[in-house]
């Protein structure tokens, strides 16, 4: 790739790019390459005594005869799949009516609205689940002063529970890039569609869709990483059997204290999370140069 | 009685809040003529068309097409397609499936989808270019897909919204005639909307001239040019030389028009029957029809110098000034060439018939005639 005429002066550009590009390759290379590496190797050892390692696959093996394990990473990414889905099917119409329904400022307000909630932390918002859903709750309350129900509802610890709080978690995520694809969609675009003979179903299917593919897939890539590495919501509104993947490793980490399980683990999930990512690339013809572009 | 007329309108209005957008438009569009609405931007001509294809409902008034009121008739169900001004091809189809999408559409079968959009890609010219990507074509070409992709479901009324506009000059100019050619041929009804009168005057068998609403004067292009009702209409099509006078003496058969300047314009009485004195008038007169050093009539007669030759091959011109009254006039040059060696300075004699002569009362607004 060189170019032979600027070759003398090739070493001195080529010199200064490396030192802006310094503190990003340092960065990689601290905080993402060397942990995992060093994970990598955690996970492939098995401790023989105090002190003393040997490698072994021994964690792996772990994770496929042990039922509990298998089963939790199977439901993790099945619920995490179907949170990423729920959250395409609400965002897009939201993201569609803010980019080309609303006009001027009620656009910005919307937008607003959609940011907002994003001002205080995640634990914070899914507290405020807790106080609207628990036993004790606004809810349960208000049903009961209505004399719908006769004792307390609890509405926390089920599964149903914990995919409001990942798909309300991630709306953001999905209507941020899908406002912005739609907003680069031509109004006349649509309005051809519906000139030559188009409806409302068929002009989405086949005009708005494939514009958005792009924002669509990063959304739905980007949510899809945050829910099935999500560890606060499906704990606090999920309880003890909420089963997520994220936990199992915590626990191995921290309350095991078996680090080389635990390694095991996130490796896996690095596996999983990578591989459906790829696999959705694949089933949308989408390229990851593309989604981020 | 209505079936002759492929679009009509009644006294259509079209209001945004206080401000009104169309003002009260008629008019009726014959069967396969090319009618195009001429007007500058902001007045309206967009508003109509988009009303023609149903993206906005009038506040009050009829749209008729082949006979019937489309009043309500969504987009979808109108038997008019429209070109957008910057096409709107799909960019995520290919050539010959944004043809056949509207055939798609209304769910005609494989086969006749096939033979139809290879049929109307062969009608424009493109026969092969059914596989290739939107991003592959150039600007003309786009043109004519985006026409194509309209007239194969052959419509009632083609409506296009300044197509041509986003061509460069060359391409503006082949495709002008080319358009008037395909029209020619396959006989729909086009309503062209454009800011340019060259493409009106070229292509069109009626033009209407639109201002602030309202049509000013609909008509064949020569009507326009030779016969304009209203200054509007006199200032925007075509080039003129305008002065702002009062209306003087009458003679037998001669207006004169006083200038503030000093000077008189003399305009022929048979042509102004209405004029009275004292009126204020905005006076009209085309470079062509001014004679330079010239025979013919010499009803008005002024001695000018030279400010500038502006040469355009055969749609040279001079700049010159008033020596009199410093008024700055444009000069057509004649294209035999006779005044090839003018230049600034030189003083010539410029003479005009008062038959070339045209005063409208002036209107309230002076700038309409700016």
């Amino acid at each position: 790739m060189t170019n032979p005429a600027s070759s003398g002066t090739g070493g001195a550009v080529r010199f200064g790019a490396l030192l802006l590009a310094m503190p990003l390759l340092l960065w990689l290379f601290l905080l993402v390459i060397l942990p995992h590496v060093d994970l990598l190797l955690v996970s492939l050892r098995e401790r023989i005594s105090y002190g003393k390692y040997e490698f072994s696959l021994i964690n792996y093996t772990e994770f496929f005869v042990e039922p509990l394990y298998w089963n939790t990473y199977v439901r993790t990414a099945v619920m995490s799949i179907m949170a990423t889905v729920l959250t395409l099917l609400i965002g897009f119409p939201v993201s569609y009516y803010i980019a080309k329904v609303m006009r001027g400022k009620g656009k910005n307000v919307l937008f607003l609205l959609c940011l907002i909630p994003f001002w205080v932390s995640e634990l914070v918002r899914t507290f405020g689940w807790m106080i609207l859903l628990r036993e004790s709750g606004v809810i349960s309350n208000f049903l009961q002063w209505a004399g719908i129900a006769d004792g307390p509802v609890e509405m926390l610890y089920n599964d149903a529970t914990i995919m409001v709080g990942l798909v309300y978690t991630s709306m953001l995520f999905m209507v941020v890039p899908l406002v912005s694809v739609l907003d680069s969609l031509d109004d006349s675009l649509i309005e051809a569609g519906y000139d030559l003979g188009g409806n409302a179903f068929t002009v989405t299917r086949d005009i708005v869709i494939p514009h958005a593919m792009p924002g669509i897939a990063s959304g739905c890539i980007v949510v899809f990483m945050l829910t099935l590495g999500n560890y606060l919501t499906p704990n606090l509104l999920g309880g003890k059997d909420s089963l997520w993947f994220t936990e199992q490793i915590y626990t191995q980490f921290i309350t095991r204290f078996n680090w080389e399980s635990g390694s095991a683990f996130g490796f896996l999930l690095l596996v999983l999370s990578s591989m459906i990512v790829w696999i959705g690339l694949k089933l949308s013809r989408q390229t990851l140069s593309e989604t981020v572009s | 009685m209505a079936d002759q007329f492929d679009l009509e309108c009644r006294d259509v209005v079209k209001k945004f809040d206080a401000f009104t957008a169309v003002d009260s438009i008629s008019l009726t569009i014959p069967k396969g003529s090319f009618f195009s609405i001429l007007g500058p931007s902001g007045c309206g001509k967009t508003t109509l068309l988009r009303m023609l294809a149903g993206f906005q409902a009038p506040t009050s008034g009829d749209i008729l097409i082949k006979g019937s009121s489309v009043l309500g008739v969504p987009p979808n169900r109108r038997p008019v397609n429209m070109v957008f001004q910057h096409l709107a091809l799909f960019p995520m189809m290919n050539v010959s499936e944004n043809v056949a999408y509207g055939l798609k559409r209304r769910g005609a079968d494989r086969a006749t989808i096939e033979k139809k959009v290879s049929d109307t890609l062969a009608r424009v010219g493109l026969p092969d270019s059914g596989p290739k990507q939107i991003s592959q074509l150039s600007g003309g070409q786009k043109q004519r897909i985006a026409i194509a992709r309209c007239l194969v479901l052959e419509p009632a009324v083609l409506l296009l919204d300044e197509p041509l506009g986003a061509l460069d000059l060359k391409l503006r100019e082949h495709m002008k005639v080319e358009l008037k050619q395909l029209q020619h041929e396959i006989g729909t009804t086009f309503v062209y909307i454009t800011h340019d009168q060259s493409e009106a005057l070229v292509m069109s068998d009626q033009v209407a001239v639109m201002n602030a609403g309202r049509f000013e004067q609909v008509g064949a292009p020569q009507d326009l040019y030779y016969n304009p009702h209203t200054a509007f209409v006199a200032g925007f099509v075509g080039e003129s030389n305008l002065w702002k006078g009062t209306v003087g003496m009458t003679h037998d058969d001669h207006i004169v028009i006083n200038l503030p300047t000093g000077g008189a314009v003399l305009a022929s009485r048979k042509t102004h029957p209405t004029l009275a004195e004292g009126q204020p008038v905005d006076v009209f007169v085309r470079p062509e029809a001014i004679a330079i050093d010239g025979q013919g009539k010499t009803d008005n007669a002024i001695a000018a110098k030279v400010d500038n030759v502006l040469f355009n091959g055969a749609a040279s011109s001079v700049q010159v000034r008033d020596k009199a009254t410093g008024h700055e006039m444009t000069v057509a040059l004649p294209q035999t060439g006779a005044f090839a060696n003018l230049k600034s300075g030189d003083l010539v004699n410029l003479t005009w018939g008062a038959e070339q002569t045209r005063c409208f009362v002036a209107a309230q607004n002076q700038e309409a005639t700016a």
